[in-house]
């Protein structure tokens, strides 16, 4: 019996899932079916071109996007002890670390990063649904202090997006201690003055929405997302009803009065520079080139020459 | 009449056996059973002692969930003297899965707030079984704020399975509520002490013991999630429960070691459940004592504190 589960079938899977997509160049989107092409499915941050319909994204990719020419500086977390429980269930917390280590390539669950967006200084964190369902262990709440200290050092806003399952239930009592530890984190913020937005993304749920992803300044939620404390299974059970329609889904959520915005990813952007500006009492943002830098200006103020176009102008249509 | 456990059933005959025999002797006065009864005690006594030694993980689950087990409201009654509940969260209800208002604790004013799970059908109903909806832990927010405004140290009481799983309190912001309660257990700069008394369940317990100091009774649990829980998820298999409660590491000997509580609290041989006063006494002295402890300390001094001791958990593991 074994070794037809253990074996066998892994192997057939193999077969047929490699044949499923050559090279990865087709995703079909999870919700409308529509096959989509890989390249264009990235260029829309993995947002259905025909449905809309919001997929997974990872930190890494999402930063690429949102950063200014998609540079940022990645911030050390400090690392947590390895498997603090010793916990083992059918197979060991470093084992499962390991498999998700290959999987996504990242070291954990969350991405923490520095640069420019819309030439607005922010820091960033992202939370990893495909690293053991972005669960909130040791790392992640080290990650989330990690980003608060540099926003307070540099004082830059934090823009926290979440994505979790909940808990991490290997680190047991510890992960359930990152609910007081990031709470820590989202006051120095709020004590050195410097906002902290938060955008919940599908899905957000358990001990993540119970502390730092509901204490943000500024609550923004992409489309659809799933949020809430307690699942939808576990409360049918509880109350043995039928939940309704789009019961803790973003705009259910914008409904009860629990978020600010349901906002789509590829308009999230303009959104958070435009918030961040305001908050940060900078001017708008300033669209395309910037004029030269007035450096230059003192040095040698801008000469109207006799066709009665300013040199600064040159900088901007060089593009 | 004692409730037994699965795991006390032996015990249940022996005591019931001698239980029977003194209502016999009791009708029939030829009988001289006192010999036989007292071997019958000091047998059960025996195993009580060697049941109790080195309870199991989930049997501690178990003790803790005990139905006669002293609860907040006990306690309150018991150490606390001009109790003056104080109700609602100024928004939508008063829920009765929380209770706290004023009171003295040795003729000081403190604040006193905990889950109380009830203690027969019609209360553990009226207490929804200690499972907090969002205006448990707003309620508890409006306390502490009020709290820290007065000066007044904040004595928490920890006893739920967890937060109330329901469609309501999901709509009303379940998790914002706990996030909030939390967030002000944090912020305040009075004393905030701590007694994980039954059970410490996940998100709506944490939201109450973000304490300076954290203390647990000897047969209290205190978990990320139920064992029962944990067992669905991991083993696909709720019945796994006894394994997981072993790998959550949920005891309070366990959470002494990781530093997440500073103290356990003995409790009589076989359970708070057997000895209620002693066991309400033994918390009361830790209360006093962790009270003692924060002594001194102003306003900022404490909030440092309660933050840094949360700050450095995780810095110490399990030996292997």
């Amino acid at each position: 019996m074994n070794w037809i589960t253990n074996y066998v079938r892994p192997r057939i899977n193999s077969i047929f899932s490699r044949r499923e997509a050559p090279e990865n160049l087709w995703t079909k989107c999870d919700e409308c079916g529509t096959m989509l092409f890989h390249r264009e499915l990235k260029d829309n941050l993995n947002v259905c071109t025909n449905c809309g319909h919001h997929m997974h994204i990872t930190p890494r990719d999402r930063f690429n996007a949102l950063f200014d020419g998609g540079i940022f500086t990645e911030i050390a977390v400090p690392e947590p002890l390895a498997d603090p429980l010793k916990f083992r269930d059918q197979k060991k917390y470093p084992d499962r670390m390991k498999a998700a280590q290959k999987k996504t390539g990242e070291k954990e669950a969350m991405l923490v990063a520095a640069g420019e967006m819309g030439r607005t200084p922010i820091v960033a964190v992202g939370q990893d649904f495909s690293f053991m369902g972005g669960s909130m262990g040791m790392y992640v709440g080290n990650a989330i202090i990690a980003a608060a200290e540099e926003a307070v050092k540099l004082k830059r806003p934090l823009i926290l997006f979440s994505a979790a399952g909940g808990a991490r239930m290997q680190e047991g009592i510890l992960s359930l201690m990152q609910m007081p530890r990031t709470t820590v984190a989202v006051q120095m913020l709020k004590e050195a003055g410097l906002p902290y937005i938060v955008v919940l993304t599908h899905p957000t749920t358990g001990g993540v929405t119970a502390s730092y992803a509901m204490l943000g300044d500024v609550q923004i939620s992409e489309p659809n997302a799933l949020i809430c404390f307690a699942g939808p299974r576990v409360i049918e059970q509880t109350i043995r009803e039928k939940l309704p329609d789009g019961f803790q889904r973003a705009e259910y959520l914008l409904d009860h009065g629990m978020l600010d915005r349901v906002t789509p990813r590829t308009e999230l952007r303009e959104e958070l520079i435009t918030i961040l500006r305001m908050l940060m009492g900078l001017p708008p943002q300033v669209v395309g080139d910037l004029p030269a830098p007035s450096e230059t200006a003192e040095i040698a103020p801008p000469k109207v020459e006799k066709s009665g176009k300013p040199a600064a102008d040159a900088g901007a249509k060089a593009k | 009449m004692t409730q037994y456990l699965e795991f006390e059933k032996p015990l249940a005959e022996i005591e019931g056996k001698a239980e029977e025999l003194r209502a016999l002797a009791r009708t029939n006065e030829e009988m001289d059973v006192a010999d036989e009864a007292a071997a019958l005690d000091a047998k059960a006594a025996q195993l009580l002692k060697d049941l109790y030694k080195d309870l199991t993980p989930w049997r501690k689950c178990q003790v803790a969930r005990h139905p006669e087990r002293p609860h907040c409201k006990d306690y309150i009654e018991a150490l606390f003297t001009e109790y003056t509940p104080l109700a609602g969260d100024r928004n939508f209800a008063d829920d009765l899965a929380v209770m706290g208002g004023l009171a003295r604790f040795n003729d000081q004013p403190v604040m006193v707030i905990g889950h109380e799970k009830g203690a027969d059908t019609k209360s553990r109903i009226a207490h929804n079984f200690g499972m907090a909806r969002p205006e448990g832990y707003r309620k508890a927010v409006r306390l502490m704020e009020m709290a820290g405004r007065f000066g007044l140290p904040v004595i928490t009481l920890v006893d739920t399975t967890g937060a109330y799983p329901g469609k309501g309190a999901e709509e009303r912001g379940q998790s914002e509520a706990i996030a909030r309660s939390t967030e002000m257990s944090l912020k305040i700069g009075v004393p905030v002490v701590s007694v994980i008394i039954g059970e410490g369940g996940s998100g709506g317990a944490v939201a109450f013991a973000t304490a300076n100091r954290v203390a647990m009774l000897e047969h209290a649990v205190y978990s990320v999630i139920s064992p029962e829980g944990c067992a669905s998820i991991l083993w696909k298999d709720a019945e796994k429960m006894r394994e997981a409660a072993e790998a959550l590491r949920l005891t309070a000997q366990n959470l002494l070691e990781l530093a997440v509580i500073d103290r356990i609290i003995a409790e009589p041989m076989g359970g708070a459940h057997r000895d209620a006063k002693s066991t309400i006494d033994s918390v009361g002295a830790a209360i006093t004592a962790m009270l003692d402890e924060l002594k001194g300390k102003d306003g900022a001094a404490l909030i440092k504190d309660r933050r840094q001791k949360f700050l450095d958990i995780g810095s110490k593991g399990l030996a292997a």
